[in-house]
């Protein structure tokens, strides 16, 4: 394993998102500053309603804060027009949603290959990344079988391997086993680790799910848009 | 690639709504090909009915089409034989035309003086066997029977055809065994009185003064013609009526005499030089007139002539009123029916969208363009019209194809007599071209909005949507 870079893949900065909900201003992040380091599976937790799915999306390049600075890398993405965002989404993101969000009308194979066709990878390259990582989450015998001819863990497993095929910076996880049984969720975290390992990536989650947050390395605790709290290795900052 | 493979893919996602879709598109492009071959059909009947009729072109002296109705005999054509010989010996005329013949328009009055009955005639002289050759013209195939053969020799100079009302009004039904031909109830009043104020010209001992010029049939009516001639003089020739013959419109129908050229020239030129009010010029193919036009004008120009050409759509003002006529028809419906494909692509790209929307949103996250989006809904809206516009080609062929084996027939406008119905899809493949791309167009055009619509999703608001 190489060693980490120093940069955070993730630095926010006084980043405030504030919606507008009719005539009234409705404040979602109030003003939040944290670092989320490289090759670690972090976890934003908190109550419903604390922020986290706005902070992931901020995070994430799908959304632009009110104030304050998002930098991914040493990119500042409030700075970056609708295409070029757009491009560096699929360059450096990958994302994994609760609801699995494969693409209905494509097979586990064709989700998976679609990130590297955006990224105009060439077809052979396609070819052998797409059966590695569809080895990786181990559905090779799936791997023509549509959305819907699948149960929901191995939807998530083509979600994952949707994500990592294209070597990104970090992924973002939205509560990807609130529609898991347990066994199943379980089994989908422990994935998960193994492919952040593997591939020497970068986790985000957004959470409730104790065994998920069991594997944290870093937690960042989120209550009515404000962090409050920090625990790094089982440390609390 | 991958857009395409997607959009066909979503096309029969949600199968009942999108064979809804295509049924309204494969209808509606079916119906605007089997009108639009049926359009072509007549558009080709009518020319062939033209072209039979008067060639496809007819050249006159000059200022006769204008001006030469009123005296044919005064805008006689001098040496038409030595123009006639230029045409037909012509070497870039001849492999292109048919027929080249002269005719002879006159008019004047017609008699039945066994009945005292008589009736202003128009009449026409031709040559029988060349206009003959003429009505076999049928480049189009359209099975036109609207003019039969004359019956006419080029011999015999005493026979002639006429319509049915001339000879109803000259009362020679019962002479011509002719059904649904009445005899008139009564002489109106005045008639006499008019017969009264007529001109002192003797018309049957001027009838009675030719008539030993021509053979005669007992079992034939002849009625005499009076005209004037090229001089002012009154002449009679004396017409055996050989057949009458059912004309497309009234007025013509109760004025027609066609005859042999030469019983023509002998009514307006007597014993004077006979000349020809215009010399016919029917070509092998119509798609050769520009090429004929431009040689015909040039030979007048070589050789000094002074004389004018019209075509047939000039010689036939009907025919540019019915080809008018059935195209705004036909643009009628084709935009009624665009219209039609337009909402309901519209409504279907529209739900297809905001059944799509959480999809919509992982793609853009995931890093996929706006205008990506945009020209994914693009394309499966033409996609849509692609499909449903083929099939549609397929259902007109099929509809085609029943027709033109079925007994249907119609009377065309400006023809006399039924012909069979036939939709003209064979070759109408410009006709196929523009309705599918115009379907293809429309229905691209019927998902702009809502692929606008998609295009400008807020990615956090479609990932919330449920």
């Amino acid at each position: 394993m190489s060693a980490p870079s120093t940069v955070p893949v993730v630095r926010l900065s006084s980043v405030v998102k504030t919606y507008r909900a009719g005539a009234v201003d409705v404040p979602a992040i109030k003003g939040i500053s944290f670092d989320i380091p490289r090759q670690r599976f972090s976890m934003i937790v908190g109550p419903s309603g604390s922020g986290k799915t706005t902070l992931l999306n901020l995070i994430g390049c799908i959304d632009k804060p009110t104030s304050g600075t998002v930098f991914v890398g040493e990119q500042d993405i409030g700075a970056l027009r609708d295409n070029t965002i757009s491009d560096f989404r699929a360059q450096r993101v990958g994302f994994i949603f609760q609801n699995f969000s494969l693409i209905p009308v494509l097979s586990a194979w064709e989700n998976i290959e679609y990130p590297l066709m955006l990224l105009g990878v060439p077809a052979q390259e396609r070819r052998e990344r797409t059966t590695k990582m569809l080895e990786a989450v181990g559905l090779k015998d799936q791997w023509r079988q549509r959305p819907n001819e699948l149960s929901g863990g191995q939807k998530q497993r083509v979600a994952i391997a949707r994500a990592l095929v294209k070597g990104p910076d970090f992924v973002l996880a939205d509560e990807p086993t609130a529609n898991l049984d347990s066994q199943t969720g379980a089994s989908i975290v422990d994935l998960m680790r193994r492919m952040q390992e593997e591939c020497e990536t970068t986790f985000i989650f957004s959470t409730h799910d104790q065994h998920l947050m069991s594997h944290a390395d870093e937690t960042f605790t989120i209550r009515d848009g404000q962090l409050v709290e920090h625990t790094s290795g089982g440390r609390i900052c | 690639m991958l857009i395409l493979k997607i959009a066909f893919r979503n096309i029969f996602r949600n199968t009942r709504r999108s064979l809804t879709t295509l049924s309204t598109i494969a209808i509606g492009a079916a119906a605007v090909l089997v009108f639009g071959a049926y359009v072509t059909y007549i558009a080709y009947g009518v020319e062939t009915n033209a072209v039979q009729r008067t060639g496809h072109f007819q050249v006159f002296r000059n200022g006769y089409f204008n001006f030469g109705a009123a005296a044919p005999g005064a805008w006689g054509m001098d040496n038409y034989e030595n123009v006639l010989k230029l045409i037909k010996s012509d070497a870039d005329l001849k492999p292109l035309s048919a027929v080249v013949t002269p005719i002879q328009s006159l008019s004047g009055i017609a008699g039945n003086f066994e009945s005292n009955t008589s009736k202003t005639f128009f009449g026409v002289g031709f040559v029988p066997s060349e206009r003959d050759h003429m009505k076999q013209w049928n480049e189009y195939g359209t099975g036109s029977q609207g003019l039969r053969r004359s019956g006419l020799k080029d011999d015999d100079f005493s026979e002639g055809i006429t319509g049915i009302g001339l000879v109803r009004i000259l009362g020679l039904c019962d002479r011509l065994h002719l059904d649904d031909c009445p005899k008139a109830p009564h002489v109106p009043d005045g008639a006499e009185g008019a017969a009264e104020s007529a001109p002192s010209v003797d018309l049957g001992e001027l009838s009675e003064r030719d008539k030993s010029a021509w053979a005669q049939s007992d079992s034939e009516p002849t009625i005499d013609l009076l005209a004037a001639t090229a001089g002012g003089a009154p002449n009679v020739v004396s017409l055996q009526i050989k057949r009458v013959e059912l004309q497309p419109l009234k007025e013509l129908d109760d004025n027609y005499i066609g005859m042999n050229i030469a019983l023509a020239q002998n009514l307006i030129y007597g014993r004077g030089e006979h000349k020809t009010t215009g010399i016919v010029v029917q070509l092998n193919r119509t798609e050769d007139m520009k090429s004929a036009r431009a040689r015909l004008l040039s030979l007048f120009k070589e050789h000094n002539l002074d004389l004018e050409l019209r075509d047939f759509t000039e010689l036939n003002p009907q025919y540019n009123q019915i080809i008018a006529l059935f195209g705004s028809i036909f643009s009628f419906i084709s935009v009624i029916i665009g219209i039609v494909v337009l909402f309901t692509v519209t409504n279907t790209m529209g739900m297809s969208v905001i059944e799509r929307t959480g999809e919509i949103g992982t793609t853009r996250a995931m890093g996929v363009r706006r205008q990506v989006i945009r020209c994914q809904f693009l394309v499966e809206g033409a996609l849509l019209g692609v499909i449903g516009a083929t099939v549609g080609v397929g259902l007109a062929y099929l509809a085609a194809y029943g027709i033109n084996h079925s007994t249907l027939t119609w009377t065309p406008p400006g023809q006399a007599a039924p012909i069979p119905l036939r939709l003209y899809m064979a070759g109408a493949y410009s006709l196929i071209a523009v309705t599918w791309t115009g379907l293809l167009a429309v229905s691209a055009l019927a998902a702009l909005i809502p692929a606008n619509r998609a295009a400008k999703m807020a990615v956090v608001d479609a990932l919330r949507h449920v």
